[in-house]
């Protein structure tokens, strides 16, 4: 019975969206590895990492799609489940760089030993051993989640007020990152990796394996998500977005589920921070800021909320707009994502899935099946 | 209290009082509600039939008083969800369903049954399919299902409700103002509903339409500023001076 749960999500709309993901998941690195530079159809080693990033955004905005698409519940702190899990996988390269550094410490960080430190404080053991970072990875911002949302959910806090805890979160987690004390590179953060999993970071190989590790794992994150949402706990989640006191009335523990969701979704955004940070190089406390999460909640705004597919989109279209624009005119990039926010609000209140889904149901003026899970427009 | 009454009554409200801001929505009210008993309550606007309610489903906390369920259990220490898990099913004065979601979906959402995550994340559907095909033509939204909630009349999104809670299959209805908004043939097709899902359960309806209440045919309560006022059939209600001066005569 259990066993046949990720299949659930498997319907027509699901598997096209899977074969699309991982087939650019193996198309991208290919055309990178095996058709030589020079040929109009090679893809430049930059790209490989810029497009395997869009698709760690696209994890992270379908994690958010969980909890506010779904159950209503707008965190504006994701980007610190993000930072969390990055900041897991940062300490794990740290460790695989050894005596490579520059000043040859085999056990210490180079910024350790900058801050005359003699040893490695207790909360990095264990971070040398990958399985032990990737167990952080999902445990960490999942269990900051649970204990937040413990709190919270518990206690009734909703709407904005749960979205300015959120906010908070990841306001003092900026702080307490920034202090060099605290033991994660301060406002550098973790940086210069060598290897991974014994592989050098930087080699294409690497690269294209990583691109499709980010790929996969938006597959499965679409797959779970997917399974959730169609199962009968996806439809007490619609009914709390929708009605949160009268599922009270029927017996839902509104506080569980949340909990659930939310945790869920944290552990999602983890681990897309965690295959974002070998891709770019770098995590530094810049991740926590909280523009950072107002910004991912954009994407998922864009895209269509409630969606679930809305969201990888508006991650990706936004996040290209965003190369684009920042390399072009860099000064104009927060005003086009100013404008983008308000004309979607204004224009395109369910985003653009859910516009073209209203429009192709105008268009064939046949009274179909009514999708059950699109949510109200903004709230 | 009295021990006695209460081991023997399925819902023993005593001395309840609930207060908005200094003003006394409920004041001091008692009344107890037997096994497998219909009761009406009526009375004018403000007078805290709804509050009662809310009191009883765990909504409002009362400031004095006690509610007991079952002959045992104390619903003032209970919330929302533990309550409802008890066996109490309540319809809202406003009817409330779950608008984005289909007929079909809130009654599914109602159907008894576990009703923590871990169970309904992993549940199947089936079991419960025909019960819900059945609860569809008892309130006669067989050929709606498949629309969404918030697509349906005034009416029929009364009957939903009502639908919901023959789901919920509880020990305990309250009904708040059923037929508000229904034509006159509708009301009478609610009595009717009403009536029948009496016989298998407890159920209290809050009123104002009389001819309604008559239909129904059972012993009534009137409430006025958050008390019992008076209480018997509806002739002996009527017949009351201090019910017509506060209600009837108005
Ligand atoms: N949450 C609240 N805050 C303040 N006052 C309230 C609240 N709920 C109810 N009241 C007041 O308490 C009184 C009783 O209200 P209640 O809704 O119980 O009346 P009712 O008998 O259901 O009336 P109606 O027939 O109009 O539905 C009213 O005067 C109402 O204004
Ligand atoms: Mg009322």
């Amino acid at each position: 019975m259990k066993g046949g749960f990720l299949l659930r999500g498997l319907d027509r709309g699901g598997l096209i969206f899977l074969a699309i993901v991982l087939g650019v998941g193996i198309l991208v690195p290919a055309l990178n590895l095996l058709v030589p530079p020079g040929n109009p159809f090679h893809v430049p080693g930059y790209a490989v990492s810029l497009v395997g990033k869009y698709l760690c955004f696209a994890l992270l905005a379908l994690s958010i799609d969980l909890v506010w698409g779904y159950c209503g519940i707008l965190s504006l702190g994701h980007g610190a489940f993000f930072a969390l899990g990055g900041y897991a996988m940062g300490m794990y390269l740290m460790r695989q760089i050894g005596a490579r550094g520059v000043y040859a410490n085999p056990e210490l960080p180079d910024f350790m030993v900058f801050l005359n430190w003699k040893e490695l404080p207790w909360y990095w053991y264990g971070f040398d051993q990958f399985w032990f970072a990737a167990i952080m990875v999902i445990a960490v911002p999942g269990a900051l989640a649970f204990l937040l949302g413990w709190f919270a959910f518990r206690s009734r806090v909703t709407g904005v007020y749960l979205s300015i805890i959120t906010q908070a979160m990841t306001f003092a987690l900026l702080l307490a990152f920034f202090r060099n004390d605290m033991g994660f590179g301060g406002n550098n953060g973790l940086t210069d990796f060598k290897d991974i999993l014994g592989y050098p970071v930087q080699a294409a190989g690497t690269r294209a394996t990583l691109f499709f590790a980010s790929a996969l794992a938006l597959a499965l994150g679409f797959l779970l998500c997917r399974a959730i949402i169609r199962s009968k706990l996806g439809k007490v989640l619609i009914a709390i977005r929708d009605a949160e006191s009268r599922t009270r009335f029927l017996g839902y523990r509104v506080e569980h589920y949340k909990l659930f969701v939310f945790t869920l979704s944290a552990c999602m955004a983890g681990v897309a921070g965690a295959l974002y940070v070998p891709q770019v190089g770098i995590i530094n406390p810049s991740e926590f800021s909280p523009a950072q999460s107002i910004e991912m909640v954009i994407w998922v705004a864009v895209g269509g909320r409630g969606t679930l597919i809305g969201p990888v989109i508006g991650a990706i279209l936004v996040n290209f707009g965003k190369t684009y624009f920042t390399a072009a005119i860099p000064d104009f990039w927060l005003f086009a994502l100013g404008g983008l926010f308000i004309a979607v609000t204004l224009f395109l209140p369910k985003g653009i899935v859910g516009a073209v889904t209203d429009w192709t149901k105008r268009y064939r003026k046949t009274p179909s099946r009514p999708d059950p899970v699109a949510p109200k427009p903004a709230e | 209290m009295n021990p006695d009454l209460m081991t023997r009554t399925l819902l023993y409200l005593d001395g309840v009082s609930v207060s908005f801001d200094g003003f006394r929505a409920l004041n001091n009210l008692s009344f107890t509600i037997l096994p497998g008993e219909m009761r009406a309550i009526i009375g004018p606007n403000g007078a805290g039939k709804t509050t009662m309610m809310d009191v009883v489903t765990g909504k409002t906390r009362p400031d004095a008083g006690h509610v007991i369920f079952d002959g045992k259990v104390d619903l003032t220490k209970q919330d929302e969800a533990a309550i409802a898990s008890l066996g109490i099913g309540r319809k809202f004065q406003k009817p409330t369903v779950f608008e984005s979601h289909t007929v079909w979906d809130n009654l599914d959402l109602a159907i008894e049954g576990a009703r923590d995550p871990a169970s309904t994340l992993f549940h199947m559907e089936g079991e419960e399919r025909d019960r819900i095909e059945e609860i569809l033509g008892i309130v006669r939204l067989r050929e709606r299902r498949y629309e969404l909630a918030g697509a349906l009349s005034h009416g029929q999104k009364q009957w939903l409700e009502i639908g919901m809670l023959l789901a919920q299959n509880p020990k305990l209805l309250l009904v708040d103002e059923p037929v508000a908004g229904m034509t006159d043939a509708e009301t009478a097709e609610t009595a009717d509903l009403l009536r029948e899902i009496a016989r298998t359960h407890s159920v209290v309806v809050v009123e104002h339409d009389m001819t309604f209440v008559r239909d129904l045919g059972v012993k009534v309560t009137v409430l006025h500023e958050g008390s019992v006022l008076a209480e018997g059939s509806l002739d002996h209600v009527s017949a009351d001076p201090r019910v017509v001066e506060v209600y009837l005569g108005r």
